[in-house]
């Protein structure tokens, strides 16, 4: 065999690393372009909080409340965390897509850590979804939502709902690393995004049957509920506050031990 | 300067998933130039460009990259591999120019440096008047160029291309033959894949082939013709056109036995086997 010259590295392109963060804000910054520029990320986020608002509002609010102003500031904290469900269940979806494109894969060829194109769907997931309870909280003082809570509240409620928001996307996002497509991950998140209706979040549990109430007192979304409202009306929520920040840390944990466990072993689907 | 000989040397390598052996004991020594890994579905065709790309773990045996364990020295030889897979990692979502400076980014240049080398490469590759419009409006043959702009970003040394034109219509196929052509030219080491044995013939400087985990055969075009057996005799039908082919040992006895059992009214010609026909000899199945 003939020996040739093989090239040296081009001069242009020095052997250098990436910085330890730089992995980080391209993954969020290419996240952050998909949700701008998706019209249904962008419909999920502006028009689902909007016509959340008005529908339980103007049609429910009546019926249940008697007054749909008293209801609207007993609805408002269910219909963020409603959303924040709508918002990070699309984040299975994107999961899923780099599973099962080449993405994965030139990514791990690359000297950079994998993990770090999960990292970037879950902060686009959170400022996403942060974004649309800015969107409802509008609309709702449109409509005459009247927060009495002051600068620590805000702050309180505003990290309780990122909190929960990190959970569940985080759990979306393992969904997305075991679901067989894009379409079987949106579909295992549904059981998610039906918490909040058996919760405290529309009606106090109080109205309904015993077996339900037994759930919707032990399930995240009702303390988170009770915590926010309270919060958000000014008033200390006591002990409801220990549980809703219990369930959203141990479902991250949960997700994140699953996530560290089942992400090196995923290949990519397409092989075999 | 390094002078080197040896790309890729592997030495008994060996992959399973559970019980299926997928590569048996593969040993091989790969130099410069296009080097084309032919086989059937199924031959293990892609676990060994995966295995030499860092994404799949050895079972046994050894596989260096210009002298880079792939296991001990995972990042290094990640530094001198691209890698274009099967299925195109372009994100459709993004411009062209918006992949590549993503690429360059985790690839360790600056910003500016991303986006220079962004440009260069869309030039290179005839995408510049598309440079600015989302990859997922791109033409099939547009996409793979890109998705192989995507590998070069940092100008390896060696690069796997896993079927680079499947799919592709003819004119894109050459099209991207011409540009593996100039990067080999330039010096970047090529192992590629293909089912098409078209692609091999006109692009390869070696070929190898591969049959259910083993390598059955490693030479040049012609070598594989001639250590195949002999020529085939084909028998042409009214028009000039091949109407069957029949193949013999090489030897004139064999040959000369052949076109008697013919009806002498018959109009053949003798040529040498194509490399379907010795792949389809060495591994009992089509290559495709």
């Amino acid at each position: 065999m003939t020996t040739v010259a093989v090239r040296e590295p081009l001069a242009t392109t020095p052997p250098v690393r990436p910085g330890v963060l730089t992995p980080f804000t391209v993954f969020v910054g290419r996240s952050l372009r998909h949700s701008l520029r998706d019209p249904e990320a962008l419909l999920m986020g502006i028009a689902l909080p909007t016509l959340l608002m008005l529908v339980f509002t103007f049609v429910f609010g009546g019926a249940i409340g008697g007054d749909s102003r008293a209801y609207i500031d007993y609805v408002t904290p269910g219909i963020i965390l409603l959303c924040a469900g709508y918002g990070a269940a699309t984040t299975a979806v994107a999961v899923s897509r780099d599973m099962t494109t080449g993405t994965i894969d030139r990514v791990r060829t690359m000297p950079v850590p994998g993990v770090a194109l999960l990292v970037g769907h879950t902060v686009a997931s959170l400022l996403r979804n942060l974004f649309s309870t800015a969107v409802v909280i509008l609309v709702g003082v449109l409509l005459g939502f009247r927060p009495a809570a002051g600068p620590v509240e805000w702050l309180a409620a505003v990290g309780l709902v990122a909190l929960w928001i990190l959970a569940i996307t985080a759990l979306f996002a393992f969904l997305g690393l075991v679901a067989g497509s894009a379409e079987a991950a949106s579909g295992y998140g549904f059981i998610l995004l039906f918490l909040p209706y058996a919760s405290s979040a529309f009606v106090p549990v109080a109205t309904m049957p015993s077996w339900l109430r037994v759930f919707a007192e032990h399930q995240p979304i009702t303390p988170l509920t009770e915590s926010i409202r309270a919060l958000l009306a000014g008033v200390s929520p006591g002990g409801d506050a220990v549980a809703a920040v219990l369930w959203p840390l141990g479902v991250l944990a949960v997700a994140l031990v699953l996530t560290a466990w089942r992400f090196p072993r995923t290949r990519s689907r397409l092989v075999h | 300067m390094t002078y080197t000989d040896e790309v890729l040397v592997l030495d008994d390598v060996t992959k399973r998933f559970g019980a299926h052996t997928v590569l048996d004991g593969v040993s091989w020594r790969i130099g410069p130039g296009i080097t084309a890994l032919l086989g059937p579905n199924g031959a293990g065709k892609t676990t060994l460009i995966r295995i030499v790309s860092t994404l799949e773990h050895l079972d046994g045996g050894r596989l260096t990259v210009l002298g880079h364990d792939v296991v001990r020295e995972r990042r290094t030889v990640q530094q001198l591999l691209g890698l274009t897979g099967q299925h195109t990692a372009v994100d459709g979502m993004l411009s062209g120019t918006e992949n590549l400076v993503m690429v360059g980014r985790l690839l360790g240049l600056s910003r500016l440096d991303a986006r220079r080398r962004a440009g260069e490469l869309l030039d290179q590759f005839d995408l510049a008047d598309a440079a600015r419009r989302r990859a997922g409006t791109y033409s099939g043959g547009m996409r793979r160029r890109l998705d192989l702009a995507m590998s070069l970003v940092r100008a390896p040394r060696v690069l796997l291309l896993d079927e680079p034109t499947t799919g592709l219509d003819p004119r894109s196929r050459r099209a991207l033959w011409e540009q593996v052509r100039r990067l080999a030219d330039d010096g970047t080491a090529v192992l590629l894949t293909t089912q098409y044995l078209e692609e091999a013939d006109a692009l390869a400087d070696r070929i190898a082939v591969l049959d259910s985990g083993r390598l059955v055969a490693e030479g040049t075009a012609a070598e594989l013709k001639a250590g195949a057996g002999g020529d085939v005799v084909e028998v042409l039908d009214e028009h000039g056109q091949p109407s069957g082919a029949l193949s013999t040992d090489g030897t004139a006895g064999h040959v000369a036995s052949v076109l008697r059992s013919l009806p002498g009214t018959a109009r053949v010609q003798v040529r040498r086997p194509t490399l379907d026909e010795v792949v389809l000899q060495l591994t009992g199945k089509d290559a495709a």
